[in-house]
């Protein structure tokens, strides 16, 4: 029995989140339509908890559930973000699912489970458990993708993802098999252990599928088809939630995966990742340039950011994954920043996302333009703003790591994706205004100012920030 | 001084003359006064900080002086304030342009009045932080953060075609510098600090050298700009507002020679002698061709353009001349231009503002209703051309004598620019100022204001006193310009040397 009440302590947040959610399910089946605002209050509490409760809980490193499941600084630092990430799309949404009325109490639980799936698989330490964590979590996705029921851009999008994201779990259960076979164990560990430095080609077949299904959940390159798609029909609240939980959770377990269980055969690997990298920073750089929805351009930056945070995984070692971890926190500010200002974007009581619509913002609303505007120079990289800073670790672990032209090539697309978001920056400052925003919501207005001043003075003090990803990134190895 | 040191004090105080603007409500009239105000008092305290340091600063020694450090980003990466006598020069010339560009923009500027000193003011933060920062990195953070305000100014508050004319100039710039960020991380990799001063002294290979120095090209030779990458500049000068193209002539274009002087000579000086002639090819293209593009410009701003990228291309020759003149004529140079090309972009503000168009065939026979105004326009042509007496004669005497002692084709070459830009200086001048005044919009143009004479008045007395006597800006580098070159000379030797006994 205290064999079992410490692994419990060792996944509390998954436990609070568990119970939570069967909890809330039943208080909403239960209590009909007037549950609805205390559901998505209850919910939001039980984010933050979780978030507390990592925070203050042991800073050990644990391997419980016969191997299944692990808790170590990596999967702590990634499991706040996601959280974060969760909560603060939660609280964002309310408004806008209120405005839409598709306020059900079905979506915070929604997004809990999706959730509770995503730090499932952060910790997960074998492919059975990686399995489970990815399942739970894409179909809750591919359920919210297609909340709003009755708008057929939102059903194509769900049933887009649904489709495609069945395919993607085949293969990765492909590769999972073939790994299992050629390995003969499902632990992480266990797998280093038997293909430590001589990769047979059942292996590399393996993981060749593994990233394959992996590098569809994160929107990389080639495998980015369905994110244009998905991010302009599903509900902004939504798109917000693919566009930050989801992909930390991504970025999370194929970090774990490919340093936990492949370490010996860095070589093979790093080709993939560097293949996948280069190809998503060019196509995410190019591809959003004729854009005119800004979610479909949003959904292109974030695969050109993908991009631009494999190359820290390419580098590899711990100044690569610690600047993975890096830049994987700064996108998550900047991405809930963009987000709260799409949520703003509402003309009538009708919600718009065409580019043009954000003409003369900074006339007509200077504040939600300068933050937004802010945003949009830190996605592209320019200093002082935070992601400068992002785009520094990254490409200084590749650079030291010797990937020169990698760096190069990424450097010079990220030049080129500058253009992208200069261009929104010249739609709201140098345009004659457009039709003026409703009056927004304080909820996306607060999570805009507060992003947006973060990522205007991290460059005064980002040293706490530095030492905490070095030390989830150390946990790794 | 209030717990930091006095440069921090120079960087960061236009910052919270910014943030006083942001905080003032209200857009009436009274308002916007206050903005403009508090706008030029701010630059002017500025203005007389620097002008502290300047007195105490100790122009014998070639040490970094006034420095500050404190921990920024852990690993080497430090927070480091210093100047010596290559920075302090152009830092005195930003914090003397600033409170000019704010006189040149109180009548001129009617629409986002508070944004726009809000954006310069930021500007002239990062500006001096680029030339106070000893930290590669800080540097950088200077350098490229300074395209995020000129782009709002060049789009918001530009000409016609101001769209287009921003991106070209944020998009070549960033291109450019991104790739010197990638050689910092590499500097960085060999070094393990960015600390200036460190790195100053860091010796790095012969190959990885080259390469170093083609990203550090790639950044500067766009920023300061050099043919053929110059393209951005002329746009960029036409559609930005007056004060903001005397900015971008002054300051911004300095920050690419000073770059140069300060990374690309001492640091990788192998490869700095290794592509001194492409450098000294290029200059002379730019010298000559820009030269004449510029005699065919019917834009008047277009052609000042032209003839600073022709005036920059003697920098560059001067500075990769590696001598003792050839350096410090092209700082002097750049502290003229900087001087000079201000005023004349100053100059085409003040009819611009009457007239509201740049054509030079709109205008002719000024002379008979602005004669204030045509003395002012006339020294700084001069000035411009380069006659004895002007500060520009210096600057661009000392780089072809700088010029002449390592290659004299060279100095040939580059002294028939010299021709003409005499040339097109003074037929802009006759068809501006002379001729008959028959065009009927311009009969009752008025001479120069009072707040126009006042923002001229410091430019000439400056143009016409270093004209006689540079010293105080030759002495103020000579100290630390003598030690790069002894730095260079002995880098040169010492790999001459290794060649040999390899042989």
């Amino acid at each position: 029995m205290s064999h079992l009440s410490l692994a419990l302590a060792h996944c509390l947040p998954e436990f609070i989140l568990a119970a939570g959610t069967l909890f809330l399910v039943l208080l909403g089946a239960l209590r009909g339509k007037e549950s609805d605002g205390l559901v998505t209050e209850i919910a939001a509490g039980l984010l933050g908890a979780a978030i507390v409760v990592i925070l203050l809980g042991g800073m050990t490193t644990a391997v419980v559930f016969g191997g299944a499941f692990i808790d170590d600084g990596f999967g702590r630092f990634m499991k706040v973000l996601t959280l974060a990430g969760s909560l603060v799309t939660l609280v964002m949404s309310q408004d806008f699912l209120a405005r839409e009325k598709i306020d059900k109490f079905e979506f915070p639980v929604l997004i809990l489970l999706a959730t509770l799936g995503m730090l499932m698989l952060i910790s997960a330490a074998g492919l059975i458990a990686l399995y489970l964590g990815l399942e739970l979590m894409s179909l809750a996705l591919y359920v919210i993708a297609a909340f709003h029921r009755d708008n057929i851009r939102a059903s194509e999008a769900g049933l887009k993802y649904f489709v495609l994201g069945a395919l993607s779990s085949g293969m990765l259960l492909y590769g999972a098999s073939l790994l299992y076979g050629f390995a003969g164990t499902v632990s992480f560990a266990g797998i280093a252990e038997t293909i430590n430095g001589k990769a047979s080609l059942g292996a590399v077949f393996g993981l060749v599928f593994l990233m394959a299904g992996l590098a569809f959940k994160m929107s990389a390159v080639p495998f980015h088809m369905w994110t244009p798609d998905v991010y302009e029909g599903a509900p902004t609240p939504v798109t917000a939630f693919f566009a930050t939980a989801v992909k930390m959770a991504a970025v999370a377990i194929t970090l774990r995966v490919i340093l936990t269980a492949f370490p010996g055969i860095a070589s093979q690997w790093r080709q993939i990742v560097i293949f996948i990298s280069l190809l998503s920073m060019v196509l995410g750089a190019f591809a959003a340039i004729g854009q005119t929805n800004i979610k479909r351009l949003m959904a292109y930056s974030a695969i050109g950011h993908i991009g631009f945070a494999l190359v820290g995984l390419a580098a590899g070692g711990e100044a690569g994954v610690s600047g993975v971890l890096a830049y994987m926190a700064i996108y998550l500010v900047m991405t809930l920043g963009t987000f709260a200002g799409i949520l703003s974007m509402r003309v009538n009581g009708e919600g718009v996302e065409n580019i043009s619509d954000l003409s003369g913002l900074a006339k007509t609303d200077g504040v939600m333009a300068f933050f937004l505007a802010m945003m949009m120079f830190s996605l592209a990289g320019i200093p002082p703003l935070a992601g400068f800073f992002a785009k520094w670790y990254v490409f200084n672990a590749a650079i030291q790591a010797g990937l020169y032209w990698l760096a190069v090539i990424g450097i010079l697309s990220s030049a080129v994706a500058a253009f992208y978001y200069l261009r929104v920056v010249k739609v709201m400052y140098f345009d004659e205004p457009a039709p003026a925003f409703d009056e927004p919501a304080p909820a996306p207005r607060a999570v805009l100012a507060v992003t947006g001043i973060l990522v205007l003075v991290l460059f005064a003090y980002p040293g706490v920030f530095i030492e905490a990803t070095t030390a989830a990134a150390q946990s790794l190895f | 001084m209030f717990g930091f040191g006095i440069l921090s004090c120079i960087v960061f105080l236009p910052l919270a003359g910014a943030a006083f603007i942001l905080a003032l409500r209200g857009n009436d009239e009274a308002t916007l006064q206050n903005a403009r105000r508090a706008a030029l008092g701010t630059t002017l305290i500025v203005f007389l900080l620097s002008l502290y340091a300047y007195a105490r600063f100790d122009p014998s020694s070639s040490a970094f002086q006034f420095v500050e450090e404190k921990g920024w980003l852990g690993n080497g990466l430090i927070y480091k304030m210093g100047v010596d006598g290559i920075s302090l020069p152009f830092l005195l010339l930003t914090t003397f342009l600033m409170p000019v560009c704010i006189l040149a923009s109180w009548k001129s500027i009617q629409n986002r009045v508070k944004e726009y000193f809000v954006a310069f003011l930021v500007l002239e933060t990062l500006m001096t932080g680029v030339f106070c920062s000893l930290d590669l990195v800080l540097f950088y953070l200077f350098f490229e953060g300074s395209l995020i305000p000129m782009f709002l100014i060049i789009g918001i508050w530009g000409g016609q075609r101001r769209v287009y004319a921003s991106f070209k100039f944020f998009l070549y710039t960033f291109a450019g510098s991104v790739l010197m960020l990638l050689a910092i991380m590499a500097m960085y990799g060999v070094a393990g600090t960015t600390d200036i001063v460190t790195l100053l002294q860091t010796h790095f290979p012969s190959s990885m050298q080259k390469w170093l120095w083609l990203a550090f090209f790639a950044s500067l030779a766009v920023k300061t700009p050099m043919w053929p990458v110059h393209t951005w500049l002329p746009d960029a000068h036409v559609e930005a507002p007056t004060a903001g193209s005397v900015i971008l002539a002054g300051v911004l274009l300095k920050m690419g020679g000073y770059g140069f002087i300060r990374f690309s000579l001492p640091m990788f000086p192998e490869a700095s002698a290794y592509f001194a002639p492409l450098v000294f090819a290029l200059s002379i293209i730019a010298i000559i061709y820009t030269s004449l593009v510029a005699l065919v410009q019917e834009d008047m701003k277009k052609l000042i353009a032209y003839s600073s990228v022709a005036h920059m291309g003697f920098v560059t020759m001067g500075l990769f001349s590696m001598t003792a003149q050839g350096v410090q004529g092209a700082v002097f140079l750049m502290i003229s231009h900087g001087l000079v090309s201000g005023a004349l972009f100053l100059c085409v503000g003040v009819i611009y503002d009457r007239m509201h168009t740049r054509d030079i065939a709109a205008y002719g026979g000024l002379v008979f209703r602005m004669p204030l105004y045509a003395t002012v326009f006339m020294i700084f042509t001069l000035a411009n051309v380069g006659l004895p007496g002007t500060s520009g004669f210096i600057g661009e005497f000392l780089s072809l004598l700088g010029a002449f002692r390592v290659n004299s084709w060279v100095a040939f070459l580059a002294t028939t620019g010299t021709i003409l830009s005499a040339a097109y200086a003074l037929y802009l001048y006759r068809r501006i100022i002379f001729g008959v005044l028959d065009k009927p919009s311009l009969a009752s143009i008025l001479d120069l204001s009072w707040r126009e004479a006042t923002q001229f008045a410091p430019l000439v007395a400056l143009t016409l006193f270093y004209g006689v006597y540079p010293s105080p800006v030759l002495n103020a580098s000579a100290a630390s310009i003598n030690a790069l070159l002894k730095g260079y000379d002995t880098a040169l030797a010492v790999t001459k040397t290794a060649a040999l006994a390899f042989h």
